[in-house]
C-alpha cells in the first residue's frame, strides 16, 4: 500500500468557502452530510490513475491537505500553518463564488504559501499588475482555481462571475472549475471539470517525478535573490 | 434662534457618527465578506450614531454648551429614536434575516418575521416582572418601562464585560504569568504534529486502498441502507469493512490529537510572541500598566464584594472619590476645577469604553460569523451595542458631581438607579467566580495528570 509514490496539493482558501467538502467529495466520492470548521489542518487521499487509458497508466496517491483559516487571522496562527506548506507539489485555490472577497483573497493565499519566509502581515496584492503575471508565468507549482456554490448564484448574475472568475484565473495561470460542493454530478467522469481535475493532478504528479530537474520546486523564494523588484512588504 | 443653530450642531453631528460607523462596518467588521444587503449596514451606522450622540449629550451638559431647552429637548428626542430603533427595528430585522436562512419559511417571510418579532417582545416584557421597576404612576408603553427593561439588559452586558477584563487584565498585561517558550520547544511540538499527519496520510492510504480494492472485485457493500440493511449489519459484516471501521476509528482519535496538536502549537506561538513584545519598550510601558490595572480591578473586585455584604450602595467611583480627595487635599478650589475634571474623567470613559465595546465585537464577529450568517450576527451585536450604550449612560450618573446629575435624572424619569447599580456589582463578580471555579478545576486537573481546560 504504502509503495505507491506520493503527491502533496495543498487546499487553500478562506473560511467557510468549502474546502472540505471539496476534498471529501473528491476523495470519498460522496457528498459531506455535516460540515464543520477545520481546525489546524485536515488530510485525505486520492488514489490517481496517472495517464489513464495509456500503456503508462500508473496509480499515485494524492494526499489532499486541507488547512483551514483565514487569511487575517493572527500571526501565531499563520507560523504554526507554514508547517504544512513544506515540499509542496500543487496548490487548488478554492473561492466561494457567491462572495468576491474570498476571490480576492486568494492572492494572499498564493502568496502565503509560496514565501514561506516573507512576512506574515503582507499588504494585499494589487490585481491584474504585470508583478504578479510574471511571478506567477514562471512559478514552477501547478495551480487550479475552485469556484464553490455555483449552484446559489442567480441566473441574471452568472455571466458576471464567470468574467470575474476568468480574469482570475488568467492572473494565476490556471485552469479553473466552477462546481457545487454538495452534487457530485459536476465531477461525474466525462464531463469538462474531470478532466480539467485529471489534467491538473497529471500535471502534478508529471512535475513531481518526471522532471529534468527536480531542485526548481521550492517555490518563490529561490527567485528572490535574483529578482530586483522586492517582495517584502510593511 | 439659538434652538435651530443648536439642532444644525446635533444634526451635523450625528451625520459625523453615522459616517463613522459606516466605515467602521465596511473597513472593520465586514472587510471579508461581501456587503450584499444595505439595509445591515444602515441600521448598524444608525444604532452606533444615535448612541454617540448620547455621549456627546452629556458631554455638552458638563461644558454647559447650548441651551438648556433645547438639550432636553434633544436628549427626549434622541432617546424615543434609540428605544425606537432598539426594540422594533433591530429586533425585527433580525428575525427577517434568520428566517430567510431558514429554506423551508421562505414563501411567508414578512409573517414570521413578525411572529418572531412578537415573541421577542413577549420575553422582553417578562425581564422586567422580577425586577422593581414596575411603578402604578406610569401606564404600559411609558418610556421609563422600555428604558429600564433596556436598562437591565445593558447592565448586565456589561456587569460581565467587565468582569471578564478584570479578571483577564493581570493575565493579558503582566509578564509575570508568561510562561518561558523556547524555539527547541516549539519545533519539538511541529515536529510531533507532523509526525501525527504522516501517520493519519498512512492509514488513510490503507482504507483508500482497500476500498479501491473492494470496488473493483464488486464488493462495494459498506453502504447498507434501509431497514433490512441495518438489521443484516448488525449480524454479518463482510471481513474488508470490519477491518476498515478499525482503522477509521484509529484514524479519528488521531485526527483529534493532531487539533490538539495544532492549539497548542499555536497557543507557544503566540506566548513567544509576547514574550518578544514584552521585551520592547512598549511592551514594558504596558507592563507597568498592567500592574497598575490590575490593583484596581483587585480594588473594584473588593468593592464590589463589600457593597454587596455589607448591603451598600457606592454614591460615587472610586476615581471619582480619589481625585475630589487629592483635589481637596491640595487646596485648589473644587468648585472651579469640578467642571473640567469631570468632563476629562467622563470624557475617557466614555472614550475607552466606545473602543473597548468596538474591539470586542469585532473580535466576536471574527470569531464566529460565516458568510451566511454575517448579517444575522451584525445585527445582534448592533443590538448588544446599542443596549450597552443606554445602559452606559444609566451608570455614568454614579460619575458625575451631583450638580450634572439632574438632567439625566430628569430626561429618565423615575427609574431605581440604585437597583442597576446593586444588579451591576452582583453580576461583575460572576466572571470572577466562575474563573475562581475554574482555576481550582483545572488545578485539580493537572495534578492527577489531565490537560487543563481553557476559559
Amino acid at each position: 500500500m504504502a509503495s505507491l509514490d506520493r503527491v502533496k496539493v495543498l487546499v487553500l482558501g478562506d473560511s467557510g468557502v468549502g474546502k472540505s467538502s471539496l476534498v471529501h467529495l473528491l476523495c470519498q466520492n460522496q457528498v459531506l452530510g455535516n460540515p464543520s470548521w477545520t481546525v489546524g489542518c485536515s488530510v485525505d487521499v486520492r488514489v490517481q490513475d496517472y495517464k489513464e487509458g495509456t500503456p503508462e497508466e500508473k496509480t499515485y496517491y494524492i494526499e489532499l491537505w486541507d488547512v483551514g483559516g483565514s487569511v487575517g487571522c493572527a500571526s501565531s496562527i499563520k507560523s504554526t500553518r507554514a508547517v504544512f506548506y513544506n515540499s509542496v507539489n500543487g496548490i487548488m485555490l478554492v473561492h466561494d463564488l457567491t462572495n468576491k472577497k474570498s476571490s480576492q483573497n486568494l492572492y494572499r493565499w498564493s502568496l502565503e504559501a509560496l514565501n514561506k519566509d516573507s512576512s506574515p502581515t503582507g499588504v494585499i496584492v494589487s490585481n491584474g499588475s504585470d508583478y504578479d503575471r510574471e511571478q506567477f508565468a514562471e512559478n514552477p507549482v501547478p495551480l487550479l482555481l475552485i469556484g464553490t456554490k455555483f449552484d446559489q448564484i442567480p441566473e441574471n448574475k452568472r455571466n458576471d462571475v464567470l468574467t470575474r472568475t476568468a480574469f482570475l484565473s488568467e492572473d494565476f495561470n490556471a485552469e479553473e472549475i466552477n462546481l457545487d460542493c454538495t452534487n457530485p454530478r459536476y465531477l461525474a467522469a466525462g464531463t469538462s471539470n474531470a478532466v480539467k481535475l485529471s489534467r491538473f493532478f497529471d500535471k502534478v504528479i508529471e512535475k513531481r517525478y518526471f522532471t529534468r530537474d527536480p531542485s526548481q520546486m521550492t517555490g518563490f523564494t529561490d527567485r528572490k535573490r535574483f529578482n530586483f523588484k522586492s517582495l517584502h512588504y510593511d | 434662534m439659538s434652538f435651530l443653530v443648536d439642532s444644525v450642531i446635533m444634526f451635523t453631528s450625528q451625520v459625523l457618527f453615522f459616517g463613522f460607523g459606516w466605515l467602521f462596518f465596511m473597513r472593520q467588521l465586514f472587510k471579508d465578506y461581501e456587503i450584499r444587503q444595505y439595509v445591515v449596514q444602515v441600521v448598524f451606522s444608525i444604532t452606533f450614531a444615535f448612541s454617540c450622540t448620547m455621549f456627546e449629550l452629556i458631554i455638552f451638559e458638563i461644558l454647559g454648551a447650548m441651551s438648556s431647552t433645547s438639550r432636553y429637548f434633544h436628549w427626549k428626542l434622541n432617546l424615543y429614536v434609540i428605544l425606537l430603533v432598539l426594540i422594533f427595528v433591530v429586533p425585527f430585522y433580525i428575525g427577517y434575516f434568520v428566517v430567510s436562512n431558514i429554506r423551508l419559511l421562505q414563501r411567508q417571510k414578512l409573517l414570521f418575521a413578525c411572529m418572531v418579532w412578537f415573541t421577542f417582545m413577549y420575553f422582553f416584557w417578562k425581564l422586567g416582572d422580577p425586577f422593581p421597576i414596575l411603578s402604578p404612576k406610569h401606564g404600559i408603553l411609558s418610556i421609563e418601562q422600555l428604558i429600564s427593561r433596556v436598562g437591565v439588559i445593558g447592565v448586565t452586558l456589561m456587569a460581565l464585560l467587565s468582569g471578564f477584563g478584570a479578571v483577564n487584565c493581570p493575565y493579558t498585561y503582566m509578564s509575570y504569568f508568561l510562561r518561558n517558550v523556547t524555539d527547541s520547544d516549539i519545533l519539538a511540538l511541529e515536529r510531533r504534529l507532523l509526525q501525527t499527519m504522516d501517520m493519519i496520510v498512512s492509514k488513510k492510504k490503507r482504507i483508500a486502498m482497500t476500498r479501491r480494492q473492494m470496488y473493483q472485485r464488486g464488493e462495494d457493500q459498506n453502504k447498507q441502507t434501509g431497514f433490512w440493511g441495518m438489521i443484516k449489519s448488525v449480524t454479518s459484516t463482510p471481513p474488508g469493512s470490519e477491518n476498515l471501521s478499525l482503522i477509521q476509528q484509529e484514524v479519528d482519535a488521531l485526527e483529534e490529537l493532531s487539533r490538539q496538536l495544532f492549539l497548542e502549537t499555536v497557543d507557544l506561538q503566540s506566548t513567544k510572541e509576547r514574550i518578544e513584545y514584552s521585551k520592547t519598550f512598549k511592551g514594558k510601558y504596558f507592563n507597568f500598566l498592567g500592574y497598575f490595572f490590575s490593583i484596581y480591578c483587585v480594588w473594584k473586585i473588593f468593592m464590589a464584594t463589600i457593597n454587596i455584604v455589607f448591603d451598600r450602595v457606592g454614591k460615587t467611583d472610586p476615581v471619582t472619590r480619589g481625585i475630589e480627595i487629592t483635589v481637596n487635599w491640595l487646596g485648589i478650589q473644587f468648585d472651579f476645577w469640578s467642571q473640567h475634571i469631570s468632563f476629562i474623567l467622563v470624557g475617557i470613559i466614555i472614550v475607552t469604553s466606545i473602543r473597548g465595546l468596538l474591539i470586542t465585537l469585532t473580535k466576536f464577529f471574527y470569531a464566529i460569523s460565516s458568510s451566511k450568517s454575517s448579517n444575522v450576527i451584525v445585527l445582534v451585536l448592533a443590538q448588544i451595542m446599542g443596549m450597552y450604550f443606554v445602559s452606559s449612560v444609566l451608570l455614568m450618573r454614579m460619575s458625575m458631581p451631583l450638580e450634572y446629575r439632574s438632567i439625566v435624572t430628569e430626561v429618565l424619569g423615575e427609574l431605581q438607579f440604585n437597583f442597576y447599580h446593586r444588579w451591576f456589582d452582583v453580576i461583575f463578580l460572576e466572571p470572577f467566580g466562575v474563573k475562581c471555579l475554574a482555576q481550582g478545576h483545572n488545578d485539580m486537573l493537572t495534578a492527577v495528570g489531565f490537560e487543563p481546560v481553557i476559559i
